[in-house]
């Protein structure tokens, strides 16, 4: 699945990163410690977080992932914005919490 | 050049988490007894302990630097410390604007009380110190600077509410001071393994919460008198003067 195809299905806000909607997605990641994805996420993934500081789209680029969801409606910082566009990463955003937003992804790439 | 033991990260009974014998008193006479020259105050997101520590340690010889110790909006936890009560109170205002307003359960987070120096409270604080508050590390690393106060990230080798822990790495456009590690890491190690640069300063402190902790840990400053600008000097590495992990 593209993240597109997740965005539209999902409802998706996207925030910035527009370039890389076309990305294929292989599954997803919940976590708030970058230090945590930095170790485990890996290339493809979507990362759902509350974390909206500009790390996190140097970490999205540095594993390869397909995007960022930031969950509760959670506003990005501007430079969060500037380097996901920057990159390519799409970031996009929710207002439900991150087990709804996981629960609903899960269930669209495993039907 | 004189050599000064310092312990810049010390909690009071003001933190939720610091134990209720963590008094000024106490703190001031432990600080003494292990014969610490500077120690720094450093509660969760306040800094209205701080006065009464000044106030019996100034009286007492021992050099009190104000401060505190904020956890951002990603959660990590970094020591601020201030030259004067002007800053201290405008840092104050600060995390006023900024902590959200949980409702402290001492039961289950512990009590929040300023004392004054005969152990008597003053006041209980209602809002939960162990927060997080509504502003980003850059934003407290700003403040704390615009008002001349240093700013150390506390603890960063911690696997949680550390600045590698929630963040992965040192952010770009942060102005560190100096970097706290924790007690019983080893600076060359922890200087490798986070690709920590040779010109940023790392230093240990106690992060006490008990008196018995007060001054266990600490960081020598080589400098000519206990001041808080020579304290930056040192920290930064000016003018001769220097820090060093015993």
């Amino acid at each position: 699945m593209k993240v597109s195809e997740l965005v539209e299905k999902l409802g998706l806000t996207v925030h910035s990163g527009q370039n890389g909607l076309d990305r294929e997605i292989n599954g997803g990641y919940v976590s708030d410690l970058l230090s945590d994805v930095m170790g485990n996420a890996s290339e493809g993934m979507v990362w759902i977080t509350l974390q909206v500081h500009q790390n996190v789209m140097a970490i999205a680029s540095l594993k390869d992932l397909a995007a960022v969801i930031l969950v509760n409606n959670l506003d990005p910082q501007e430079n969060t914005i500037a380097h996901s566009n920057n990159e390519n990463i799409p970031l996009l955003g929710k207002n439900l919490p991150a087990f709804e937003i996981a629960g609903k992804m899960y269930q669209l790439l495993n039907p | 050049m004189k050599t000064f033991r310092t312990d810049l990260h010390i909690h009071t009974v003001l933190s939720p988490c610091g134990d209720l014998e963590m008094s000024p008193a106490n703190i001031v006479s432990s600080a003494i007894r292990q014969g610490l020259n500077i120690i720094g105050i450093t509660d969760h997101n306040s800094t209205k302990q701080c006065e009464t520590v000044w106030k019996l340690g100034t009286n007492l010889g021992l050099t009190v630097i104000p401060g505190c110790e904020i956890t951002s909006r990603e959660e990590v936890h970094s020591l601020a410390l201030f030259a004067d009560f002007d800053a201290l109170a405008v840092f104050q205002e600060f995390l006023d604007r900024h902590l959200a307003i949980i409702p402290n359960i001492s039961s289950i987070f512990g009590y929040q009380v300023v004392v004054d120096e005969n152990d008597q409270i003053l006041e209980e604080i209602d809002g939960y110190l162990g927060a997080s508050i509504d502003a980003s590390i850059e934003e407290v690393e700003q403040k704390v600077h615009e008002l001349s106060g240093i700013f150390i990230p506390a603890h960063i080798d911690r696997p949680r509410n550390s600045l590698f822990s929630q963040l992965g790495f040192i952010p770009p456009e942060l102005k560190v001071d100096a970097l706290q590690i924790s007690k019983l890491a080893d600076e060359k190690a922890v200087r490798e393994k986070y690709r920590i640069a040779p010109e940023i300063t790392l230093v240990k402190f106690s992060d006490a919460h008990y008196p018995g902790d007060v001054g266990k840990t600490f960081t020598f400053f080589e400098m000519e008198k206990p001041t808080f600008i020579e304290m930056r000097k040192a920290l930064l590495g000016e003018d001769g003067r220097w820090v060093h992990i015993p």
